[in-house]
């Protein structure tokens, strides 16, 4: 570049920007802030589930009815988040519709049941520390004797032996036991604790109902609430009995309080808390319950999950409890609303679902990829031998256009799917029209005898309105496939729309840049068109 | 190395030809359209469409026939179900397809929960040793007859608002008569299309909507590009009948409209052959679209520009007030 021009500086970014968001592709162990900025998958293409919910809001009225929705997002945001699902996207469509997508998922009758289901209140015993030791080592037995409907722990098994060979009196002192399962967990101060990075396997676990099958009639193994402060710190693991002595039907209200900062107890001094207040019948129940359990844990369960199990001291008549654990005050909040609905806020329906099979999803990368190798090859190599020197330089512009698209698709954080790999497709076989408007144009000013330069200015001159006015008009279907479309079909318009776009910058900018800069001069008397 | 050039084809004097053929070829697609009408998808239909894959894991299990899948899923109280083989026979994988019949639920939400458990327990062989979400299951789609309607105005919607749009967008660039006309030819396209879908019985899904929307993108270009010539045309050629500088500026570009729709039919081919199985009925429509699109483009467009011109504009014979704004 001799000179400063708008021209060049453009060329730069447009290189740049692709290079900076295709980096991460291609190049492992980028620094983390460049390397998250990857293209993603659409759920078409990863395999995965995708639910869309409509929250029935009719029988609320209009001001409940809004913070419904975004109440019923926050719950089963919390409940995917305990099914252990990895980049889930939970988006609210329009006023009730909330649009949920569970990549990866493969268990989908269970991912299903989990997001439909109301809100379970229950109050369980926890078991004494021996019970719960001797529940564990029968998980241990049945897991090892079937193991082969637990992948997951198979593999970690064989890993396990491998240490255990090498250092195995350092592996015992960590691990509560050296069954399958019991080796996941260790022994706390109270409860048994779950190393953080081994929590998502043993909520996987917990999910499968072949690992329910494995635990002994009469129990249930449950995590603690994740700390929201810390939130990746290890879990606490309860051993509780599967009756249920009290449920939400027992509670007439609930309340978020805060402890005085003077309070004696250390679990509500100074901190938020919820109390409830039972029904009658309740209220009875828990008088029962407390009486003959005194010294035992009582286990305050949510959706499976304990939110705090504190020790029943003496006899609690009265009906009123305190559910005290380690909340923020958002999230007491919560747990009051849920308490007091029963359940979600407003039932939902779930009013389509797609599953797609990873096998599936990796078949449509395999073929789409394919055609569209096909159909770039057949293409460059028509401009190849249709235009020449000129072809080649539209050809070189046009492996950019498409790494373009998927730059700017990762610029916007956009997803690719199968409909956006045949938009990019398409473009491929579209975006040399401009070229070629341009080219014919050009060839037909060298016949009326001009000089090349010249007939490349006059060329582009006429030739750039055309480009313009053809281009818009597909814009305009793109932008309507975008507004009424949705999911991959908005994939497909956006990667048109971005391919349309660069094609159009390629054509009018880069292609004539390089032509005048490198190809012809102002003697030169050949153009290789 | 050059095609086309400076041809000749007196396109406007055999447009009555090509206005004959279209209307052949749309009769037969309205045809097809009044008996057949559209085979909408579950997209729009609403229903539950379920690929499962039932190849038998042992090789002593005879393959699996579709009658027999068929005669299961009617006896356990689905006889409206919907089975093909998707790809080759061998790999055995079933498309099961249950529509609504009604706008009302008929299809509750645990339908595909019904179809697997009625193959679960009806076909044990060809489910052994499998896991069902893993290995059987390739997709499911279930879609709620409430989307399934708005899905449906969505679809109608878009197709005609783009239209509207494309409609004001040449109506600003040339004149209202060039606008209309290539609206009437974009029409022409989307009816043989639909046409040809109706009579082959091939599903309208929510891709082939948005294929027929890049049809009317891609058409569009194609007229566009012809119309910017004919306009530039008539300023240089002011003294020349009309229907002669229409022709001149047709063959003009008439390489560059093979060279486009052959490199944009040569992708879709690609996608057609070698796409897989998700994409081929979007592809097909694509090559339909590219194909029809380009015959519009050069036979149907700018010769009805020619003779609603010579209807509205008896007194003046030559569409010079065109070009009067430039």
């Amino acid at each position: 570049m001799k000179k400063f021009s708008w021209r060049g500086l453009s060329i730069v970014i447009f290189i740049c920007v692709t290079a900076f968001y295709l980096a991460p592709l291609a190049i492992p162990n980028l620094p983390e802030w460049w390397a998250k900025n990857k293209l993603k998958l659409g759920l078409d293409l990863r395999g995965g589930m995708q639910i869309l919910l409509e929250v029935d809001t009719s029988e609320l009225s209009v001001a409940d009815a809004r913070g419904a929705v975004d109440q019923n997002i926050k719950i089963i945001r919390e409940r995917i988040d305990q099914f252990g699902v990895a980049e889930p996207s939970i988006q609210k469509l329009g006023d009730k519709r909330i649009m949920v997508q569970l990549p990866g998922v493969s268990n989908f009758e269970a991912a299903e049941k989990l997001i439909k289901q109301t809100a379970m209140l229950e109050f369980k015993l926890v078991t004494p520390p021996e019970d719960s030791k001797r529940v564990l080592d029968q998980i241990d037995l049945n897991i090892t004797n079937n193991l082969s409907f637990f992948p997951a722990l198979a593999e970690l098994d064989k890993k396990d032996k491998v240490i255990l060979g090498r250092d195995s009196l350092k592996a015992d002192s960590v691990a509560t036991g050296t069954g399958i399962f019991s080796s996941l967990v260790r022994p706390g101060e109270v409860d048994f604790e779950i190393q953080y990075s081994d929590v998502r396997l043993v909520q996987e676990l917990l999910a499968d109902s072949m690992f329910l099958q494995a635990v002994p009639m009469g129990y249930q193994v449950a995590l603690e609430k994740a700390d929201a402060e810390t939130a990746r710190s290890d879990r606490n693991l309860l051993v509780l009995s599967t009756a249920v002595e009290l449920s939400g039907s027992d509670l007439a209200k609930a309340k978020v309080e805060y402890g005085s900062a003077t309070s004696t107890d250390p679990r509500i001094a100074n901190k938020p808390y919820v109390s409830i207040e039972m029904k009658r019948e309740g209220a009875r129940k828990f008088e029962r319950v407390t009486a003959d359990n005194v010294g035992k844990r009582l286990a305050i369960v949510l959706d499976g999950v304990v939110y705090s199990a504190p020790n029943i001291q003496e006899r609690i008549a009265g009906g009123r409890a305190q559910i005290t654990g380690k909340f923020t005050s958002t999230e007491a909040n919560e747990l009051s609303i849920v308490l007091n609905t029963g359940n979600l806020v407003a039932p939902i329906k779930p009013i389509s679902t797609s599953i797609i099979g990873a096998t599936l999803g990796s078949d449509s990368i395999q073929s789409g990829s394919m055609a569209g190798v096909i159909g770039l090859v057949a293409v460059v190599v028509f401009m190849l031998f249709y235009y020449k020197l000129a072809g080649f330089i539209a050809d070189f512009v046009l492996v950019f256009n498409i790494g373009f698209i998927l730059a700017i698709l990762t610029a916007f954080g956009a997803t690719l799917t199968l409909p956006g790999i045949a938009g990019i497709i398409l473009t491929i076989g579209m975006a040399v029209d401009a070229n070629v408007l341009i080219y014919e144009r050009i060839r037909e000013e060298l016949d009326s005898g001009k000089t090349p330069r010249s007939a490349v200015d006059a060329g582009y001159k006429r030739a750039v309105v055309t480009v313009w006015d053809a281009n818009l008009t597909t814009l305009i279907a793109a932008a309507v496939l975008y507004y009424f479309g949705s999911g991959p079909i908005r994939g497909f318009a956006v990667t048109l729309a971005i391919g349309i776009v660069g094609s159009m910058f390629c054509a009018i900018v880069f292609v004539r840049s390089i032509l005048e800069t490198f190809v012809i001069t102002a003697t030169s008397k050949k153009l290789s068109i | 190395m050059r095609i086309f050039q400076n041809t000749n084809i007196p396109f406007v004097g055999i447009r009555y030809y090509a206005y004959a053929l279209s209307a052949i070829l749309l009769l037969a697609g309205i045809v097809g359209l009044a008996v057949n009408g559209l085979n909408w998808s579950i997209d729009f239909t609403s229903g539950v469409a379920a690929k499962v894959n039932l190849k038998p894991v042992e090789a002593s299990v005879p393959p699996l026939k579709i009658d027999k899948l068929r005669s299961i899923l009617k006896s356990n109280g689905f006889p409206e179900a919907e089975i093909q083989f998707v790809g080759d026979e061998e790999n055995a994988s079933f498309m099961i397809k249950i529509k609504s019949k009604t706008s009302s639920s008929d299809v509750s939400s645990d339908t595909k929960g019904q179809i697997l458990d009625i193959i679960q327990a009806n076909l044990p062989e060809y489910v052994k040793g499998k896991d069902i979400s893993r290995d059987v299951i390739e997709e499911i789609y279930e879609v709620g007859p409430k989307v399934g309607g708005e899905l449906r105005t969505a679809a109608k919607l878009a197709v005609f608002v783009s239209l509207i749009l494309m409609i004001v967008y040449i109506w600003f660039r040339f004149e209202l008569t060039f606008g209309l006309m290539a609206i009437l030819a974009l029409f022409h396209d989307v009816f043989i299309i639909l046409g040809i879908f109706a009579i082959t019985g091939k599903e309208i899904t929510v891709q082939i909507i948005a294929a027929l929307l890049t049809i009317v993108g891609y058409s569009i270009n194609d007229t566009i590009v012809i119309f910017d010539r004919i306009r530039e045309d008539l300023k240089i050629h002011r003294k020349e009948p009309i229907p002669e500088v229409f022709n001149r500026s047709i063959n003009q570009t008439l390489s560059r409209t093979t060279i486009t729709a052959g490199t944009t039919l040569f992708t879709a081919l690609a996608l057609y052959f070698f796409g897989g199985s998700v994409l081929h009925d979007f592809a097909f429509a694509m090559c339909l679209g590219i194909f029809f699109g380009t015959y519009s483009s050069v036979f149907v467009a700018s010769n009805l520009v020619i003779d609603i011109n010579s209807i509205t504009h008896k007194e003046k014979k030559t569409l010079q007030h065109l070009t009067k704004r430039k």
